[in-house]
C-alpha cells in the first residue's frame, strides 16, 4: 500500500508541474485549477498549522481550556489560578484577550478596537529592534567603512608571496577592494542627499553613485535568475528522475 | 540587419522558455560535468566547522520550507555529513514550522542502514530513526544530535534561547520528553554555550535574526547557507565578520560539496545552471542590442 501512495504521490506532482508550467504557454484551465488547488491547500495546511503549533500549545494548553474540554490531564493557568495557586502561564490570558481585539477589526463597529492590540505589537518590535538595529547593521557597518584607502598590511604580505600565488582576487583585495567600498558607500550616500541639486561635483558623484547602485541591483537580479533555474533544475530532476525514470 | 532587430524584439517568449528548458535539460541527459572554484566565503563556512574540536555542539536552524528544497537541502545533507564526519554533535531546531522535518529528510538522505534495530541497555533503537549511519560512522539520537523540533516567534525565539534553551524547548520534537533527560544536552542551557550555529535560511525568520540577536548580542559565531534570492541581503554581515562564512543558493551547496569531497545534488545541477546563464546573458545582450538598434533608427526617423 505504501508503494501504491508513493507512485500516487509522484504522479499527482508530477501532473500539478506540468500544470502550472503550463502557463507559460498561455493562461488555460489546467493551471487555474492547479492553481486553485495549490492556494486553497497552502490556506488549510497554514490553518491547521497556526492552530496546532501557536493557538493550542501556547494560549489554550497554557490556561488550562484543554482540560476543561478534556482533551487533556495536565492543568493550565487557570486551574491552578481556581485553586489559589499563581502560574506565571497566566499572562498568557492578556495575549489571548489582545488576539480576541485584534479579530474585531472583522466587526464594523467595533473595528476600531483592532488598533490597541496592533499599537502593542508595532510598539513591542519597535523597542525590540531599536538597539538590535543600531548594533548590527549601522555600527558594524559603518566601523567596517572605515577603513584605510589601500591596504598597505595586505599588500606587504602579498610581497611574501609566490608570484604564482598572486591571484587576481587577492591583488584586488588588496589594491582596489577598499577603494571600492569607500568610493561606493559614499558616492552612493551622495546619489540620496537631496537637499542640494545635483550639479557640478555633487552631480559626477550622484552619478557614480547611480553605476553603484545599479551594479548592485544587477548582482541581485544574477542572484535571483541563479535561484529561479535552480529551482526549475530541481524540478526537471524530479520529472526525468524520479516520475519519467529516463536519467 | 534592422529587419532582423526587429524579428529579435519580437520574438515570441515562448521561444525563449522553449530554449531555457533545453538548456536545463540537455545537460541532464548528457550527464556533463563541470568543475567550479571554490570562492572564500564557502572556504571560510567549512574551515570554521573543520576548526571546530571533536565532541563540539553546533546548533542547526533550518529556517526554510519544502520550495527551497532544491537550493537549501544540498547544503542541509553536506553539513551533516561534514559534522558527522568531524564527530561534532548538533541541536536541530527551526524558526518556519517545516524546517526540522526538511532536516529529518536531509539525515535519513545521507543515512546508510534503513532497517533493522539494536538493543542497548534495555532501549530499542532503530536504524534511520535513532541511528543514522554515514561511512564509518554511527550516531545516535540524544547522545549526538536531538531534533528540538519548530517553535513559533521568529526572532523572540533566539531571544529566549539566548538566557534558556530549555525555556524556548521544553521537549524534543521527536519523543517529546524533557530537553534536559538527553545527554547531548548537558551543559547547554543557554545559547551561548554553543560553539556554533549554522542556519539555513530562506527568508525572514533567518540569518538576519540570527545575526542580530544570536551573533551581535549573545556573541556565538554563526555561520549561514541562503538561497541565492537571500543572499545578497547578508552578504554586508560577511566583510564585518558578523557571518562566519556563507553560502549563496546552489552554487554555494556545490562549493561546499566539493570542498567535503562528496558531490551530489547541487554539483550534479551546475551544468543546467551554467548553460542556462549563458542563455540569459546573451538574450540579454540581444534584447538591449537589439532595443538600442532600432530606437536609434526610430529617433532619427521622427528628427526627419
Amino acid at each position: 500500500m505504501t508503494g501504491f501512495w508513493n507512485i500516487f504521490g509522484i504522479w499527482a506532482a508530477a501532473l500539478l508541474t506540468i500544470g502550472i508550467v503550463s502557463f507559460l504557454y498561455r493562461d488555460n484551465p489546467v493551471y487555474k485549477f492547479c492553481e486553485a488547488l495549490f492556494v486553497g491547500i497552502s490556506a488549510g495546511y497554514w490553518f491547521v498549522s497556526l492552530y496546532y503549533q501557536n493557538l493550542l500549545p501556547k494560549l489554550f494548553d497554557n490556561l488550562g481550556f484543554t482540560k476543561m474540554l478534556g482533551f487533556s490531564q495536565d492543568d493550565g493557568a487557570l486551574q491552578l489560578a481556581f485553586r489559589g495557586q499563581y502560574d506565571v502561564r497566566i499572562w498568557y490570558i492578556l495575549a489571548g484577550v489582545l488576539a480576541i481585539m485584534m479579530l474585531l477589526r472583522l466587526v464594523p463597529k467595533v473595528g476600531w478596537i483592532s488598533r490597541w492590540p496592533l499599537a502593542v505589537v508595532v510598539g513591542s518590535t519597535a523597542g525590540l529592534y531599536m538597539i538590535t538595529y543600531f548594533q548590527s547593521n549601522f555600527l558594524s557597518q559603518l566601523q567596517n567603512t572605515v577603513i584605510p584607502l589601500v591596504d598597505m598590511g595586505r599588500i606587504k604580505g602579498l610581497e611574501g608571496l609566490a608570484s604564482g600565488e598572486l591571484t587576481a582576487d587577492r591583488f584586488f583585495a588588496a589594491y582596489l577592494g577598499n577603494l571600492v567600498l569607500i568610493v561606493g558607500t559614499l558616492t552612493g550616500l551622495v546619489y540620496f542627499y537631496f537637499s542640494k541639486e545635483h550639479k557640478g561635483a555633487l552631480g559626477s558623484a550622484a552619478k557614480i553613485g547611480i553605476y553603484f547602485l545599479m551594479i548592485t541591483f544587477g548582482a541581485s537580479f544574477g542572484y535571483t535568475v541563479m535561484s529561479r533555474m535552480s529551482l526549475l533544475i530541481a524540478r526537471l530532476y524530479f520529472l526525468f528522475g524520479d516520475w519519467l525514470g529516463i536519467i | 540587419m534592422q529587419r532582423l532587430f526587429q524579428i529579435l524584439l519580437a520574438i515570441d517568449r515562448r521561444i525563449i522558455f522553449l530554449v531555457i528548458f533545453l538548456a536545463l535539460s540537455v545537460p541532464i541527459f548528457l550527464h556533463l560535468k563541470i568543475d567550479i572554484d571554490v570562492t572564500r566565503e564557502v572556504q571560510i563556512f567549512y574551515d570554521a566547522i573543520e576548526a571546530l574540536p571533536t565532541g563540539s555542539r553546533v546548533l542547526v536552524s533550518c529556517d526554510y520550507d519544502p520550495g527551497s528544497e532544491p537550493e537549501l537541502q544540498p547544503m542541509a545533507e553536506t553539513g551533516f555529513r561534514q559534522m558527522i564526519k568531524d564527530h561534532i554533535k548538533f541541536a536541530i531546531m527551526g524558526l518556519w514550522p517545516q524546517g526540522p522535518m526538511q532536516a529529518n529528510k536531509a539525515l535519513a538522505k545521507i543515512n546508510e542502514v534503513r532497517e533493522g534495530f539494536i538493543v542497548e541497555n534495555g532501549d530499542t533503537l532503530a536504524f534511520g530513526r535513532d541511528l543514522i549511519v554515514v561511512g564509518p560512522d554511527t550516531i545516535r539520537y540524544g547522545r549526538d544530535f536531538i531534533n528540538l523540533g519548530f517553535q513559533a516567534g521568529n526572532e523572540l525565539v533566539i531571544q529566549r534561547m539566548g538566557s534558556s534553551v530549555a525555556a524556548a524547548f521544553p521537549n524534543d520534537a521527536r519523543y517529546g520528553r524533557p530537553i534536559e533527560t538527553y545527554p547531548i544536552m548537558n551543559g547547554l542551557n543557554k545559547l551561548s554555550d554553543f560553539d556554533f550555529i549554522y542556519n539555513l535560511s530562506a527568508g525572514y525568520p533567518g540569518t538576519v535574526e540570527w545575526v542580530q540577536f544570536a551573533v551581535d548580542r549573545f556573541h556565538v559565531p554563526c555561520g549561514a547557507g541562503n538561497t541565492a534570492v537571500q543572499a545578497p541581503q547578508v552578504y554586508p554581515y560577511l566583510d564585518t565578520g558578523q557571518l562566519t562564512g556563507l553560502m549563496g543558493g546552489m552554487k554555494g551547496g556545490a562549493e561546499y560539496e566539493k570542498l567535503t569531497g562528496f558531490k551530489a545534488k547541487a554539483t550534479m545541477a551546475m551544468v543546467s545552471q551554467t548553460a542556462a546563464h549563458i542563455f540569459v546573458v546573451l538574450f540579454i545582450v540581444i534584447g538591449n542590442l537589439a532595443y538600442f538598434m532600432t530606437r536609434g533608427k526610430g529617433q532619427r526617423k521622427g528628427l526627419s
